[in-house]
């Protein structure tokens, strides 16, 4: 789990090919089709873009500005966009601690609310609770997500929520045929809504249904808009684009806990720096019986789950 | 130059003059288009909710068309295999239908890719140079380059060989022959990265099965031919095309080979998931007798099976194999079962349990039906006009304007020696 170690999977590189070549490039062969295209009304600008790990610091300012300037437009709301990058010597874990899990659900609206998804039509969730059989244990076939009862925990059941996994190994990231979506040096996996192309490639990819397609323009209303934003996390998204759990890349690269972990009434969940010996996911890590989901298909995640009790 | 500038007018010329049927043909089409067109503007300003994928089936009718066409435009090469390698007499002249209909194919093909995107506005960002494409690791990014590639391959041929027909000159075998041959690997490798596409999925167990690309391969050979069969016989009724009986026996000689080599291999997939019966089996299942009470493919699964089954009968006995009518039906019927085979068989169990074992029962909406006919209808516009151009080229009766007092030269192109 160090550092080296993660250089070697397959991530996308870092340093793109001849930066300046591709812009005289994309200037000139352009040309035409741009024409056409801002007579459809297709911004110009966003055409031209270059992809985020290209752009200069004056350019990335630009393109945060462009963001809260789209926010006023669309919510009538200022709003913060940063793009924090990840801190060096960091890399985030997650761990869920089933034995504790009551199926509230608190944790999937805390989600919905903090990171501006969309709440109906389609409603989005990023957090899906499964409810499984005490009896079968962790058995897809027999799990059933739109459990409905006036209490929980029901008797017989455990409750198994699914989220991002933040893999090692991101199937969606080597399906992604833009480069739209990669994993960061902390560790999460993120996507430019500015740069996919909304071909749902990652959407197959990924084993645990983490990613989420925007079918039509999410509906979020003003006063409910979360104004605290970052770019690769909980900026209102447009159609056709797929979104997902960023760990709270907003909160969490401040040094704040997830909103579902802030929300769950019960201490389930825990996080932290795997890099850091101290740290609550490490003691989560060498104490508990830890386990992976879906481990057959070596997706290495960075999110686990334990059985504390 | 000129004499290609005068060689596009009379393109022009020969696609806008037809006869009462042509002009209701092209007419019906030109309907299909609208309806399709109007859907895509609907489509387009409430976004992909106007189709019936959702999270759980993300993908669905747009990409099992497209995977299907893959297979009629690979299957082109079917036919260029022993008409230009072999030197068979008779098929040498129906070798530039099936690129005609490989173009058709393809054309098809991408834009049922583009009407699936969410944000086809941003097509530069997968375009080499101008983009960022996820190139070698993207399989989408292989497919888009492969399917491209045979495009323009198979253009430069059919353009390269018709217009040295038209001016009644030999074709140069050095130029050529290099490219029919590079063609062939390039249509197979057409449907094998397409096959990867699903292939390559570790979370789609009903994918991730090394038998996938074989038979894709083994599918392509059967529904792209049938198509070709039908069509000859048209052609050979309205246009006067001669294409021998022998020919048309032949292909179907060869389909009963590949539906042979289709049915096994599926017999071999379903003897795995059924008899080691693992937690795989559920999407196997889910098509051929469904789970509970979701049960919306199974008649579909057997109804392909028993198309495939009889049109293989029909294919593999001489005298059926023969006789025009149990032929056609054959045709028909393997086009049928390749169909659901290919498209909806294939996408659908693959989401069906989603990742997370949720069941959602997908059918295409009003919107998605429409577009599809749009879609079918550009494809058989661009087939329609591409043959009103070749088949008189073929035929002799569309000529360079100085040979016109010529002698009709033989059909198709003939090579150097």
């Amino acid at each position: 789990m160090t550092t080296e170690k993660r250089t070697a999977l397959p991530v996308v590189a870092d340093a793109p090919l001849d930066p300046a070549r591709r812009a005289f490039l994309r200037t000139a062969a352009a040309g035409a089709a741009v024409a056409s295209m801002s007579a459809c009304g297709v911004n110009l600008d966003d055409f031209l873009r270059r992809h985020f790990k290209e752009l200069s610091p004056e350019e990335l300012k630009r393109v945060l500005a462009k963001v809260e300037q789209r926010n006023r437009d669309r919510f009538g709301k200022e709003t913060k966009v940063s793009a924090t990058g990840a801190r060096p010597g960091v890399e985030f874990g997650y761990g869920l601690d089933l034995s504790r899990c009551i199926g509230c659900r608190r944790c999937v609206y805390a989600c919905v609310k903090e990171n501006n998804q969309s709440r109906s039509n389609p409603q989005i969730h990023w957090i899906r609770v499964l409810e499984m059989d005490k009896e079968h244990g962790v058995d897809l076939a027999r799990a059933e997500s739109y459990y409905e009862s006036d209490a929980v925990p029901r008797p017989g059941k455990f409750y198994f929520p699914v989220q991002c996994q933040q893999c090692r190994n991101p199937p969606c990231v080597k399906a992604c045929p833009t480069q739209a979506t990669w994993k960061e040096k902390d560790g999460i996996v993120v996507i430019d809504y500015d740069w996919c192309i909304g071909c749902r490639c990652c959407m197959s990819a990924c084993p645990y249904g983490a990613r989420h397609f925007n079918w039509a323009t999410p509906t979020l209303p003003a006063d409910e808009l979360n104004p605290n934003q970052h770019y690769l996390g909980n900026r209102p998204r447009p159609k056709g684009v797929v979104e997902k759990c960023t760990f709270c890349v907003q909160r969490t690269r401040e040094g704040r806990y997830p909103a579902c972990l802030e929300a769950c009434p019960v201490g389930a969940r825990k996080f932290g720096n795997l890099l850091d010996p101290e740290s609550e996911i490490r003691r989560v890590m060498e104490t508990k019986r830890v386990f992976v989901f879906k481990e057959e298909l070596a997706t290495h995640p960075q999110f686990y789950y334990f059985y504390a009790t | 130059m000129t004499g290609f500038l005068e060689f596009v007018k009379g393109c022009g010329r020969q696609v806008v003059s037809g006869g009462r049927a042509y002009r209701l043909w092209i007419g019906a089409l030109l309907a299909l288009i609208v309806v399709g067109g109007v859907a895509y503007a609907h489509q387009a300003r409430t976004g992909l909710i106007a189709t019936n994928m959702r999270d759980q089936v993300s993908w669905a009718f747009y990409i099992g068309n497209f995977t299907f066409l893959v297979g009629v435009a690979a299957a082109a090469v079917l036919l260029v295999i022993p008409a230009y390698v072999y030197q068979w007499k008779p098929l040498k002249e129906v070798v530039v239908l099936g690129e005609l209909l490989a173009i058709s194919a393809l054309t098809m093909c991408l834009l049922f890719i583009l009407v699936d995107m969410g944000r086809p506005d941003r097509f530069l960002h997968i375009m080499p140079l101008l983009g960022t494409p996820n190139w070698p690791r993207s399989m989408l990014t292989w497919d888009a380059l492969v399917l491209h590639a045979y495009l323009f391959l198979n253009l430069t041929l059919v353009l390269y060989l018709l217009f040295k027909t038209y001016r009644g000159e030999h074709y140069d075998r050095r130029i050529f022959l290099p490219l029919v041959l590079l063609s062939i690997p390039l249509s197979i490798s057409t449907h094998t990265v397409t096959a990867f596409l699903y292939n390559g999925m570790a979370a789609r167990a009903y994918w991730n099965a090394s038998i996938l690309a074989p038979r894709f391969i083994a599918s392509a050979f059967c529904s792209g031919p049938a198509v070709m069969i039908i069509l000859f016989q048209i052609l050979r009724r309205t246009n006067g095309l001669p294409i021998k009986d022998e020919a048309i026996w032949k292909i179907a000689e060869l389909m009963s080979y590949a539906m042979f080599v289709n049915l096994f291999l599926l017999g071999a997939e379903l003897f795995k998931e059924y008899y080691s019966a693992t937690e795989h089996l559920l999407y196997t299942q889910y098509f051929w007798g469904g789970i509970g009470e979701h049960r919306t493919l199974v008649p579909y699964a057997w109804a392909s099976l028993a198309c495939s089954v009889i049109a293989f009968v029909l294919f593999l006995v001489p005298s059926t194999r023969r006789n025009y009518v149990t032929l056609n039906l054959g045709c028909v019927l393997i086009w049928a079962g390749v169909y659901i085979e290919k498209g909806m068989g294939l996408i659908i169990p693959g989401f069906t349990p989603d990742t997370l074992g949720e069941i959602y029962e997908y059918r295409p909406t009003a919107t998605e039906w429409a577009i599809a006919a749009g879609v079918f209808g550009i494809g058989f516009l661009v087939f329609t006009m591409l043959v009103k151009i070749a088949v008189p080229i073929l035929v002799g009766t569309f000529r360079a304007p100085e040979r016109t007092e010529a002698p009709s030269q033989s059909p198709a192109g003939i090579p150097a020696h």
